[in-house]
């Protein structure tokens, strides 16, 4: 094997391993956040402040019984769990997490991670389908819509960063940002972006799919055990994704602010650590952030949720793309 | 390794274009389509056609196989009488024959691991987003804006069309 292809085996597992456990981390944190905001204590039994929480969690669901609905879907209901941890295990390939580490520097990283996201939808939709269950299916519908109306916006939220980088690869759109970050420069697009990331995470306030005062558990209502438990993880593996790529693309990826006028040229390894640091810092700022808005804001209704991506998100992000592309390509021809 | 790539894609692709063309389940039929649009990825990949092969998973797989299950979901289409009901013996002998046949066709590529010529040098660099964007806005920027026309009158007819009360 190539020396590159062992870098780049290393740094991904190495990344796998860093995500798989924060999202773990970041299911106790949930439950501890949600216990702080709504004034009562939260999980705290098990081990110190209640951090083995999760493990407890994960052992249950291995021992509850695995139950197929008769008339479901065997082969689907089983696949179904999977592919959302795929598509957010495939998403980490692309994001440098410090200057240099990236599992995979490829030119079309911006179109790569789009692409891969729109899989995670199947998931969800085949999950309720293969249920054979009215709520699941309906969980399931939602899902498919609420995706493909919610990728638009973001990915013309994304391509508006993509003008400022005049670059499709993940890297060099990280380092345009050295002096300023995105989210100066591009605010509308950063609000489309977060938004749009809440929808595709089925996060609350958009978290349709699994509405439990109209579909009992939305798509896994007919999932248990450790079924169950991969929806789960894969939910949380998207919430510290989905923070990640709003760090990458708006504030600055591994950049401190405006890194580039005051920060002075260090050593390849004190970079490489400063970068890293940078980078979990404001990652588990925006975890933080998910949660948080989760158990503040209420859900939307469905019609409204379609009608803000279509009618509002879509046309707001396809101005702004028009209005940053004009003014750059004015300061580019006039000013430069 | 290139050549087993492609073969592994290839086979993936016919094996379930037919099950997509014998699947007596829609959904099912849909989910085949899927993969055999991802295995085709694949080859553009191998071919260093970048572009495509993410346009190919991020246009067809990612967003319109998804609203054909939508719409094969909301219809509740019934499926037709399954071809296989259960697990009989004809099943068997017809996986153990596959197998058989598989290993020896796989047998063969083997002694021919690089049978598929190098993407030549120049050829590279055509599938990249640079040299199809330069193309695309150069050359032939009026059929782009021609289809672009054409498309969003489709997207405005369809929504007409829509309307209830459109006579």
């Amino acid at each position: 094997m190539s020396p590159e292809l062992v870098t780049s085996l290393i740094i991904a597992f190495v990344a796998l391993f860093v995500v798989l456990n924060t999202a773990a981390i970041v299911v106790f944190a949930e439950r501890r956040l949600a216990g702080f905001i709504q004034n009562r204590p939260g999980p705290n039994r098990v081990g110190p402040i209640g951090i083995l929480q999760p493990l407890a969690d994960v052992l249950k669901l291995l021992f509850n019984e695995d139950i197929t609905p008769i008339y479901g879907r065997k082969a689907l209901h089983t696949i179904a769990p999977i592919i959302p941890v795929i598509t957010a295990i495939a998403a980490i390939a692309v994001i440098p997490f410090a200057t240099g580490v990236v599992a995979s520097d490829i030119n079309v990283g911006v179109l790569y991670l789009l692409a891969v996201t729109s899989m995670g939808v199947y998931g969800v939709t085949l999950g309720g389908w293969a249920s054979n269950s009215k709520y699941s299916l309906l969980g399931g519908l939602r899902s498919a819509a609420q995706m493909v109306s919610y990728e638009l916006p973001m990915g013309i939220a994304v391509a508006s960063c993509v003008l400022y980088a005049a670059s499709l690869n993940m890297v060099e759109i990280v380092d345009s940002q050295e002096f300023w970050w995105n989210v100066f420069r591009n605010p509308i697009g950063f609000v489309i972006f977060i938004i749009a990331a809440f929808a595709e995470a089925n996060r609350a306030p958009f978290d349709l799919v699994e509405a439990e005062q109209e579909l009992v558990g939305g798509f896994h209502t007919e999932y248990s055990g450790m079924k169950f438990g991969t929806f789960f993880l894969a939910e949380y593996m998207h919430v510290v994704i989905g923070s990640m790529l709003i760090v990458t693309f708006f504030f600055g990826g591994y950049h401190l602010p405006f890194a580039g006028y005051w920060l002075p040229e260090m050593s390849e390894t004190a970079t490489i650590i400063l970068d890293l640091i940078v980078f979990s810092v404001k990652t588990l700022f925006f975890v933080f952030l998910f949660i948080w808005v989760r158990w503040t804001l209420p859900r939307f209704k469905f019609n409204d949720l379609m009608n803000y991506s279509w009618s509002r998100l879509l046309p707001l992000g396809i101005i702004n793309f028009v209005v940053i592309a004009s003014a750059i390509m004015i300061y580019n021809n006039y000013f430069s | 390794m290139v050549t087993y790539l492609f073969i592994l894609f290839a086979t993936l692709a016919i094996a379930a274009a037919l099950a997509m063309v014998l699947n007596r389940s829609t959904v099912n039929s849909a989910l085949f389509l899927v993969l055999n649009m991802l295995s085709i990825a694949g080859i553009y990949l191998l071919l260093k056609a970048q572009f495509l092969a993410v346009v190919q998973v991020l246009v067809y797989a990612g967003a319109i196989m998804v609203l054909f299950l939508f719409v094969i979901m909301l219809l509740n289409v019934e499926d037709e009488e399954a071809v296989l009901d259960k697990i009989n013996f004809r099943y068997i002998i017809s996986v153990i024959l596959g197998v058989v046949v598989l290993s020896y066709l796989l047998y063969i590529a083997g002694s021919m691991a690089d049978a598929l010529p190098p993407v030549a040098e120049d050829m590279a660099q055509v599938g990249t987003v640079e040299a199809i964007g330069d193309e695309l806005f150069s050359t032939y920027i009026l059929p782009l804006e021609i289809t672009a026309i054409l498309l969003t009158a489709a997207v405005v007819g369809a929504i007409m069309m829509a309307q209830h009360k459109f006579k």
